[in-house]
Formats: C-alpha cells, sequence, structure tokens
C-alpha cells in the first residue's frame, strides 16, 4: 500500500501540515494500513483548526472509502463507509423521505469526520448530536478491527473522539424521516440580543438557526435573524452549485467598513414583519457550500472561528462576549447563534444545553488575543470551547471545559495504547497526555 | 423488447469503475460488477443499488481465468433487454519490473488487452442478436506512441485499440456501438503514488465523459478531452527524434 507525502491545512487555512498520506478504496486495503502502519483518519479537512492535521506523520485520507454498504427504507437504517459525505447522503436519501438526522453546516464534512466532532445541526435542541443517531460503528484500530455498540465506553470515546480510539470504517445510523427535498423557511429579525433569544426561545420548528450580527453596537447588539425551517415537498428548481474562489482575496475585502456595510443590508434583506420561502434542502443546510472553497475570501493568512456554548443562564457573558467582538471590529460577516439542547454521550463531545455562539475572525495578532479571551470567558462560566473549530484554545481552558477529559484518555489508551493516533491537535492540548 | 438496460463492468473495483457504475445506476440501469475482490465488489453492488440500479450483482472475474468468463456469459443472457459492457481491467507494472522480469510481458498483455478481449468477444454474437448495446473498452493514451516509461502496458492499449475499432466495425452492423476511452492521468489507486503526474482528472470526471460519449455515439474519446492534443503533438514528433526522448 502506497503513501505519498501531502501537504494540507484545515478549513481555516491558518495551519498546514505534511504527512505521509495513504488513500485506501476498499476495506481490506484499510485493515492492512492499519496493521502495518496506524495512522489518524482524514475526512474532508472541514475541521477549522488541528483537528485534521498530523504534521510529520501519516494519515489516512478516507473520501475514497465512500460507499452505501445498505439501506432499509422500512427503518431507516444505513449502513455506510465513513469517508461518505452528509452531502452525498442527503442528496440520495432526500428524494426518498430520509435524511441524515443530524446535518452541519457543510455537506462536504464525511460519516467518520461527523462521528469524531460529534456534529450538530440545525435541530440540535430536538434532536440532539450526530452520534445520538450512530447505531454501530466499525473501527480499525492499531489492534485490530472492533465493532462497536451504543452504551459502552469504547463507544461514548470515539463519539466526539477526535478520531483517536482508531478509524471509522463504517457506520450504522439512524436516518430521519423527512417530507421530500425542499425546506419550508422562515425568517424574523431580532432587533437587539433580548429580543434575539425571546425569538429563539420561543421557537418550536424542527430546525432552527439564528444569523447574527457580530458588527452590531449599542441598541443594536446582537442583532439578528432567526431562520426556521420544516422538510417539505414540492419542486423548487435545484440550485446551481460549485462555484469557485479563483484566488485568494486580498486583505481589504472583508475589511471592518465592508462587513458592517454587508451585515447592515443582510440584516434589512428579511422585511421587518418577517418571511416564508421554500429553498432545496441543500440551500437551507448547507447556503456556504454554493461556494466551493469560500475559505480562500479571507486571503492568504486564513481565518479562526471562535464556537462556544454558554450555558442558559450565562446570558449576560454571551452579551459581553459581543460587546467585545464588536468593539474589536475583527468579525466577519459570518456568526451564528443557536440554542443547543441537552447533551449526549460523548465524553468530550461539545454540544451541550445552552447558546452556542460560533464567529468567524480573520487571522491577525490582535483575533489571536481576542479568542484567548473569549475561551476565558467561556471556561469561566462553565461553557465549552468547540475543538472541531479550534486553533488556539490552551490546555488549561480545554481542561477546565472537558472534566471527563482524563476518562476519555484512559479509554483511548485501550484502543491506541502507543498514540499512533495523535493529531497536532492532540498535541497540542495534551488531550491524551498523563496528567 | 423492453428498454431495459444491464451493463457488465469489468474490472469493477477499480475507482474510475466504481465512478461509472454510479453514473449508470443512477440512470436505472443493471448492474453486474466484475472482478476478483468479491467483498469489495459486493459493497459496490450495495452501493449501486441505493443509487438507483433495480439490480446490482457482484460476481467473480479474473481476465487471466477463462474459465472465470462462463458465469458472467450466463448472467448476461439471462438478463431481458439491452446488454452493454464496460472494460476498465488493467495493469501496470512498473517498467523496470518489467526489464527484471520479461515473463511479466504476458500477464500485462492479458489484462490490459486479451482476456477482457476474449470475454466481449463471447458476448458480441448476444449483442449481435439484440441488435444493440454498447461496449466501452478502457484503453489509454499510453497505447498511442510506445515511450520509455511504460511500453509494455502501452502495447497492450494499442493491441485493445485496434481490437476495439475492429469490434467497432463488426457491432455497428447490428445495431451495436463501441467506444474507445483514452484516459490521460485520472486520480486512481494506480497512479495515486506515482511521481510526474500533472493534470490529473478524478474518476468522476471521466466517468461522465464516457457516458456522454457513449449517449452520442462517439467512436474515440479522450479524456480529459486536451489529451487529444497532447498525443497529436506528441504523435507528430518524428521517430529519429522521438527515440531520444524520454518523456
Ligand atoms: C462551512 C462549515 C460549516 C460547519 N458547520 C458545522 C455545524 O453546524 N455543526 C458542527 O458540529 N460542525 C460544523 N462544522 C464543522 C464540521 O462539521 C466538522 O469539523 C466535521 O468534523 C468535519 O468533517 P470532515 O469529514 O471534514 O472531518 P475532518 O475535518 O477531516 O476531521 C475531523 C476529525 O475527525 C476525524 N476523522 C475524520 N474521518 C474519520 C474516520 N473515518 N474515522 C475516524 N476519525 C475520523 C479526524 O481525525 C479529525 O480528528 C462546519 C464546518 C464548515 C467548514
Ligand atoms: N489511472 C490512470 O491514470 C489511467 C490512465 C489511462 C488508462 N487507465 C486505465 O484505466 C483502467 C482503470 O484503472 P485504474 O486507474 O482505476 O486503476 P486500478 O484501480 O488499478 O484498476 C485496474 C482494475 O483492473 C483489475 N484487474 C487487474 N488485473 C486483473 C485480472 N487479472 N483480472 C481481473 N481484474 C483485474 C483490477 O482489479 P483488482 O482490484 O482485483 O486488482 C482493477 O479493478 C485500467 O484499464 C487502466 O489501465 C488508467
Amino acid at each position: 500500500m502506497s503513501w505519498k507525502s501531502r501537504t494540507y491545512t484545515g478549513w481555516g487555512r491558518v495551519h498546514s501540515a505534511t504527512s505521509d498520506t495513504a488513500r485506501p478504496e476498499r476495506a481490506s486495503h484499510l485493515s492492512r494500513l492499519m496493521a502495518e502502519a496506524p495512522a489518524p483518519a482524514l475526512g474532508n479537512l472541514r475541521s477549522y483548526g488541528d483537528a485534521c492535521l498530523n504534521d510529520g506523520g501519516k494519515a489516512i485520507d478516507m473520501l475514497r472509502m465512500d460507499r452505501i454498504l445498505g439501506f432499509d427504507p422500512e427503518t431507516g437504517v444505513l449502513n455506510v463507509e465513513g469517508g461518505c459525505t452528509l452531502g452525498t447522503l442527503a442528496r440520495i436519501f432526500a428524494p426518498q423521505g430520509w435524511l441524515p438526522a443530524v446535518m452541519p453546516g457543510t455537506g462536504f464534512a464525511t460519516v467518520g469526520g461527523a462521528i469524531a466532532n460529534d456534529v450538530h445541526g440545525k435541530n440540535h435542541h430536538h434532536m440532539g448530536s450526530f452520534g445520538q443517531h450512530v447505531l454501530e460503528i466499525t473501527l480499525e484500530t492499531p489492534k485490530g478491527k472492533e465493532v462497536l455498540t451504543p452504551g459502552t465506553a469504547g463507544f461514548n470515546a470515539t463519539i466526539g473522539g477526535l478520531g483517536q480510539t482508531g478509524v471509522i470504517q463504517s457506520a450504522k445510523l439512524q436516518m430521519l424521516a423527512c417530507k421530500g427535498d425542499v425546506m419550508m423557511v422562515t425568517e424574523r429579525r431580532a432587533e437587539n440580543l433580548d429580543a434575539f433569544l425571546a425569538l429563539i426561545n420561543g421557537s418550536t420548528a424542527s430546525y432552527s438557526v439564528g444569523w447574527i450580527d457580530a458588527t452590531a453596537q449599542g441598541e443594536a447588539l446582537g442583532r439578528g435573524i432567526l431562520e426556521e425551517g420544516e422538510t417539505g415537498a414540492g419542486l423548487v428548481p435545484a440550485a446551481k452549485r460549485g462555484k469557485r474562489v479563483p484566488f485568494n482575496a486580498p486583505g481589504f475585502a472583508l475589511s471592518p467598513p465592508i462587513v458592517r456595510m454587508f451585515n447592515n443590508a443582510y440584516f434589512r434583506r428579511v422585511p421587518a414583519a418577517g418571511r416564508t420561502t421554500v429553498k432545496p434542502i441543500d440551500d437551507f443546510f448547507f447556503p456556504l457550500d454554493k461556494i466551493y472553497d469560500w475559505n480562500k475570501l479571507y486571503g492568504k493568512k486564513g481565518f479562526h472561528q471562535f464556537q462556544c456554548v454558554l450555558p442558559l443562564d450565562q446570558t449576560e457573558v454571551l452579551r459581553e462576549m459581543l460587546k467585545k467582538i464588536a468593539r474589536s471590529a475583527l468579525a466577519s460577516p459570518l456568526a451564528v447563534l443557536k440554542r443547543m439542547g441537552p447533551e449526549g454521550d460523548g465524553m468530550i463531545s461539545f454540544p451541550m444545553e445552552g447558546y452556542t455562539l460560533a464567529v468567524d475572525f480573520r487571522n491577525k495578532g490582535r483575533a489571536e488575543d481576542l479568542i484567548a479571551h473569549l475561551g476565558d470567558m467561556t471556561a469561566q462560566a462553565g461553557g465549552r470551547v468547540y475543538l472541531a473549530k479550534d486553533a488556539l484554545a490552551s490546555e488549561a481552558q480545554i481542561r477546565s471545559m472537558y472534566p471527563n477529559l482524563n476518562d476519555w484518555a484512559a479509554e483511548v489508551a485501550k484502543h491506541d495504547p502507543e498514540g499512533r493516533l495523535n493529531t497536532d491537535m492532540t498535541r497540542r492540548l495534551n488531550l491524551r497526555g498523563p496528567k | 423488447m423492453s428498454n431495459e438496460n444491464t451493463w457488465l463492468i469489468l474490472g469493477a473495483t477499480s475507482s474510475m469503475a466504481r465512478a461509472f457504475s454510479r453514473a449508470v445506476a443512477q440512470r436505472g440501469h443493471h448492474l453486474i460488477l466484475a472482478g476478483r475482490d468479491m467483498a469489495d465488489l459486493e459493497a459496490s453492488a450495495a452501493d449501486c443499488t441505493a443509487r438507483g440500479a433495480p439490480t446490482a450483482r457482484a460476481l467473480p472475474f479474473d481476465a487471466r481465468d477463462p474459465k472465470s468468463f462462463e458465469g458472467l456469459l450466463t448472467a448476461m443472457q439471462a438478463q431481458t433487454g439491452t446488454l452493454n459492457c464496460a472494460v476498465f481491467v488493467g495493469s501496470m507494472p512498473a517498467q523496470e519490473a518489467i526489464d527484471a522480469d520479461p515473463t511479466l510481458i504476458t500477464g500485462t498483455v492479458t489484462d490490459s488487452f486479451t482476456g477482457p478481449a476474449e470475454l466481449v468477444q463471447r458476448l458480441a454474437p448476444m449483442m449481435e442478436e439484440r441488435g444493440a448495446g454498447t461496449v466501452v473498452g478502457v484503453g489509454s493514451v499510453a497505447g498511442d506512441r510506445g515511450r520509455l516509461g511504460n511500453y509494455v502496458y502501452g502495447a497492450a492499449k494499442a493491441g485493445f485499440h485496434t481490437y476495439l475499432s475492429g469490434l467497432r466495425n463488426r457491432l455497428t452492423r447490428s445495431g451495436g456501438h463501441v467506444v474507445t476511452v483514452k484516459p490521460g492521468f485520472v486520480d486512481t489507486a494506480m497512479t495515486y503514488d506515482l511521481d510526474g503526474m500533472f493534470l490529473v482528472a478524478p474518476p468522476e470526471k471521466v466517468a461522465q465523459d464516457i457516458l456522454r460519449a457513449c449517449d452520442k455515439r462517439k467512436n474515440t474519446i479522450y479524456t480529459p478531452f486536451f489529451w487529444r492534443y497532447i498525443m497529436r503533438i506528441i504523435k507528430s514528433v518524428p521517430e529519429p527524434i522521438f527515440k531520444k526522448l524520454s518523456i
């Protein structure tokens, strides 16, 4: 089996890594690789920071392990290889009345990546995270093949476990029945944070997500648009997809005045009385995927996303964060506020009940300081930072946010005793280290 | 006659074949996936079924073992409607390996030319009888001119090209068709770790080009298309000069 040196980055393009990478196309190749030279899996590199990097080591690119191994239209149980993307699953199964139960904001995430980060979607408040719909995982570990089922320590260490227990060769997923492949989408404006939180708390929709204007200050602080959606059947012309950004955008493209102007227009686009439209499901779930490599819009130096979740009673901390972010004038138009439901079983999964805030920042020195500060505020408020987005948190911050870390590391060590599956992230944060 | 279609895919474990199988599955065609790695073929068969193939079956096929052809021919005969076949089989040992062990030539030629040709030859009468059907033969730009780097593989492909052109001449009389496909560099397991690759195409692109060629009844395609021009230049270099080049 062949290895090839490849240099790659996370979605934020701040850090890069060079790894000898293999790309198995079939299960038997993967087994052989893991027996000969165990290495962490790469999905579609949609994690922003260093979760998907292994600089100087080996890596296994899973994108060619992308087949549907079985589907039962009676029960909605799907058996699928780890490298299959969620967008592919939505495209194939929505017309048949089924969707992946949880879909993150990009359809390019793979099943393996979705499990390894226990991703959440716009329905977290009802359906929980991705791992809560996984019925079985077939794992290739440095010690051989394992089949994991819910309720076991191995399973709970694998859900949200950053690929550290092994490479997910395939998984059985419980799909969610849907009415069809279009969305009825309602958008409502909120003029400030209190109004926004009231809208969010009152929402009963199956899917909901808030766009927040991270540049608004004063009276308008925390203003935004709540988007709510229900699946439906009908005919909407398929969206044209696959535009590309031809080059790295120059620095001024996302400069503060332009972002403020954009956000203002984006906010006013929705009439004060709100509106309801019908969209293809892709447009609702994966709005950014239309431009294949929009991450280049941030220019050569890349960008960071900060995402945290704060307990429900910490809205004052949320307000303080928004003030700091708006004052910094570093935020991009991409900022999200959403309410999450109760946590699942992943030992170091991100989702917990509360409000999650995600904001993109251009990669500038000041952004790093701001993010470090926001991390401290999160830790003090009893919240968590999302490792799938992180490149900057400190070991101390993460330890205080994820109290099960030691138990997790002990369980992981049973599957990968020699630490062959470590990544840049697990090393930076000493996630598996003895402490 | 019904308008059902069946595709026999030889070398179905190749990622190029996988992409092509998915594309015909999406059109609602039946599939018989043939190759040596049965576990992998079963996985692809399930995948094709989920993507719209009314039936998709895995059957054993070894280009070097003509006994394995019987089962495929029987299975094809049992299908109703139009019979089609796409040949993705091929093997490309490093030229240095062949230089060290010239007996490898036979296997290379069998995998890339004579094995699949023998099977297709036995399928041809069934297609003639039904008065329809398409054979896709995947050759290679390497078959357009013998080069230092892979001339045994190239020779096998050149033989296959010539075979396909003759078969086209034959099948066209009964309403059938043959598409010769000459890929440039494609991002598959065969080339994953080779040096000096450029303009590498994803297998999905090649699959779409092949399908379009079938629809338009093209005779010979290069995929991606620009290889036609690259190869025109390479073929036009006079032999006295070409023999000194190492491209
Ligand atoms: C535009 C955009 C929107 C997003 N929206 C959301 C969102 O709404 N909610 C959310 O939760 N996340 C969101 N994300 C983050 C994204 O869903 C996660 O980072 C996800 O893990 C990416 O999947 P991937 O296949 O690209 O994995 P990668 O980023 O390549 O890898 C992530 C981790 O998974 C591991 N891994 C990957 N494949 C396997 C495998 N087969 N076996 C074992 N381990 C594996 C890797 O080792 C790594 O630790 C978003 C990302 C983008 C770019
Ligand atoms: N990749 C390129 O750049 C490129 C360029 C031009 C042409 N091509 C041609 O495209 C076709 C597909 O190749 P690929 O790139 O996808 O590489 P590949 O993965 O190596 O595919 C070769 C296929 O041939 C099969 N095969 C080899 N010997 C066989 C035998 N004796 N019996 C049965 N099956 C056999 C292999 O099956 P196993 O899985 O059992 O080994 C595999 O399915 C080949 O004909 C190749 O020559 C490729």
